[in-house]
């Protein structure tokens, strides 16, 4: 599903984020991507939905060479990959229904579809009776549910998650957790970037750790490995 | 049978799809506009006072032409014929300038007929001249059109070294004259047009740029979901190609009413045969549209320097 072959990323300011890393995660697996902050485990995540290039190396998802990828056929790469991020990122003018219909009205989806799909979704994160409200009247985990529910309203293959309990308190990160789980339970790939050593020795996943741009341990059913 | 069906109702599909987008992107494009404020007003502005003066140079620019070619048009080379000259040596010439390349038609003129016309021409004054009927000073002549007045110069050169010519005259002064000045005014017109639409498109672009900054956030997330880049861009080319167009309003209805005014005020009071304005029907109208055009091009042009520099989708 996604291979990382020998990928090296070095920044123009010179810094290097990652000297050398291979990974194959398959489809339907559950990652936690670990590691001290300014490791590289940011940059392995935005490598994936092609937010940055690998300076050296090749990165194949779902059977595309990214290195092939014309830049007019990036967006339909990140119809196929979900992403979540620490901040949420919705709109603050928008409702919640809005902002998660916003992800299909700009891939042209019909609206018919438009209203099915954003129920469905919201009714899996449990926000179908905040609809209507806007993102300032949600609590810190209510906004994140309604992040992730963007990010899979579209039915990706792989949902990106970087640090999605960053910002949320211990109880509504296991919330946010349970939502994450029925979503891999459902067939889609998760890979989820996480500084939480209880999230991590508590639902037992594959742990790829990153260390000074390489691969430090890469196990099934790992530790966080860290003092937080 | 089945295949064609089902293809046929996807192409329906997608194009209700477009129409749908493309609604989309006008509304979004207006919502720019009144979310800006104050720089779509300027920049609206600053389109329109550039068109009102593409506008008024073009309409002069055009019109001067239009003379210019009147009276080219008009334009005969005249030869006369030495006195010596006998009828057989009058009638060889003839046929020699007719054989020239580039004239359209000769033709004869004694010199009492151009004593008459010339009476004729001069009115009142005119009648002193009768005087001369008696011992008419003038020479007969040849009356040579061309076939293109650009010729006229070459066609009066050839003349002139034929036997029993005694001179050549033709109006070429007059018209050389004219379309130095039509240079002129065409020079100046540019520069000054090309300033001004510049300044517009550097204002709009400005415009935009607001609008993309303002909405920086939104397009981040439309790149993130994987919305196409043209999806992303449309909206700004649509905010930019109003921007234009309003900006053409203003000055449209000015060259209506104003050259209405003129074409029917004007017309009357310059009387030259040669001076004849281009009609309001289809001038004016050609004009207006040639107008949006640039408005709406500038506008385009505008918004794809902003979108191309701030927008790397």
């Amino acid at each position: 599903m996604i291979i990382l072959k020998d990928i090296q990323k070095k920044y123009n300011n010179g810094v290097t984020a990652l000297g050398g890393v291979d990974i194959h995660i398959k489809k339907g697996e559950f990652v936690y991507v670990v590691g001290p902050s300014g490791a590289g485990k940011s940059t392995f995540i935005r490598l994936i939905y092609r937010e940055v290039k690998p300076t050296a190396g090749e990165i194949i998802i779902d059977g595309l060479n990214l290195s092939d990828l014309k830049e007019k056929n990036v967006p339909y790469l990140r119809r196929k990959i979900g992403v979540v991020f620490q901040d949420f990122k919705l709109l603050p003018k928008l409702t919640i229904y809005e902002n998660v219909a916003f992800a299909l009205e700009v891939i042209e989806e019909s609206p018919e579809n438009i209203r099915t799909k954003v129920m469905d979704v919201l009714g899996l994160v449990g926000l179908k009776n905040k609809a209507r409200h806007f993102p300032n009247e949600l609590s810190g985990g209510e906004q994140q549910r309604v992040s992730i529910a963007r990010a899979i309203v579209n039915n990706p293959d792989i949902v990106i998650a970087d640090e999605p309990t960053g910002n949320l308190d211990p109880e509504t990160s296991w919330e946010i957790m349970e939502i994450f789980e029925e979503i891999n339970v459902r067939g889609t790939t998760i890979i989820m970037a996480t500084h939480s050593k209880e999230i991590v020795n508590t639902i037992k996943k594959r742990v790829i750790a990153i260390e000074n741009g390489f691969v430090a341990r890469d196990e099934q059913r790992g530790e966080y490995g860290y003092e937080n | 049978m089945k295949m064609a069906s089902l293809q046929e109702m996807n192409s329906e599909v997608s194009t209700a799809m477009k129409i749908r987008t493309l609604i989309r992107h006008i509304n979004e494009g207006f919502k720019n506009i009144s979310r800006n404020g104050w720089m779509s007003f300027a920049s609206i502005g600053a389109v329109t006072v550039t068109l009102i003066l593409v506008g008024a140079f073009l309409a002069l620019i055009l019109n001067l032409n239009q003379i210019a070619h009147n009276i080219e048009s008009d334009v005969e080379v005249k030869a006369f014929i030495e006195r010596t000259a006998d009828e057989n040596d009058v009638r060889n010439l003839g046929t020699e300038i007719e054989s020239i390349a580039g004239v359209k038609s000769v033709s004869f003129a004694s010199n009492d007929e151009e004593l008459e016309s010339l009476i004729e021409s001069m009115g009142e004054e005119g009648e002193a001249w009768r005087l001369f009927k008696q011992d008419n000073p003038l020479t007969h002549a040849f009356i040579i059109k061309p076939e293109v007045p650009k010729d006229t110069t070459s066609i009066a050169e050839q003349v002139t070294h034929l036997d029993h010519v005694r001179e050549v005259t033709y109006g070429k002064d007059t018209i050389d004259r004219l379309f130095t000045f039509n240079d002129y005014a065409r020079n100046i017109g540019l520069v000054l047009i090309i300033g001004l639409v510049l300044t517009a498109i550097f204002l709009i672009s400005n415009t935009i740029k607001l609008t993309i900054m303002a909405r920086s956030e939104e397009i981040g997330i439309m790149k993130l979901v994987g919305a196409t880049n043209g999806f992303i861009r449309w909206p700004f080319f649509i905010e930019g190609m109003l921007l234009g167009a309003l900006g053409s309003v203003v000055p449209i209805l000015l060259i209506l009413v104003g050259y209405n005014y003129l074409d029917g005020n004007i017309r009357e009071k310059v009387s030259f045969s040669f001076v004849e304005f281009l009609p309001f029907y289809p001038f004016a109208i050609q004009l207006s549209l040639i107008i949006l055009l640039i408005g709406v091009f500038i506008g385009m042009w505008g918004s794809v320097m902003s979108v191309r520099k701030f927008l790397r989708v």
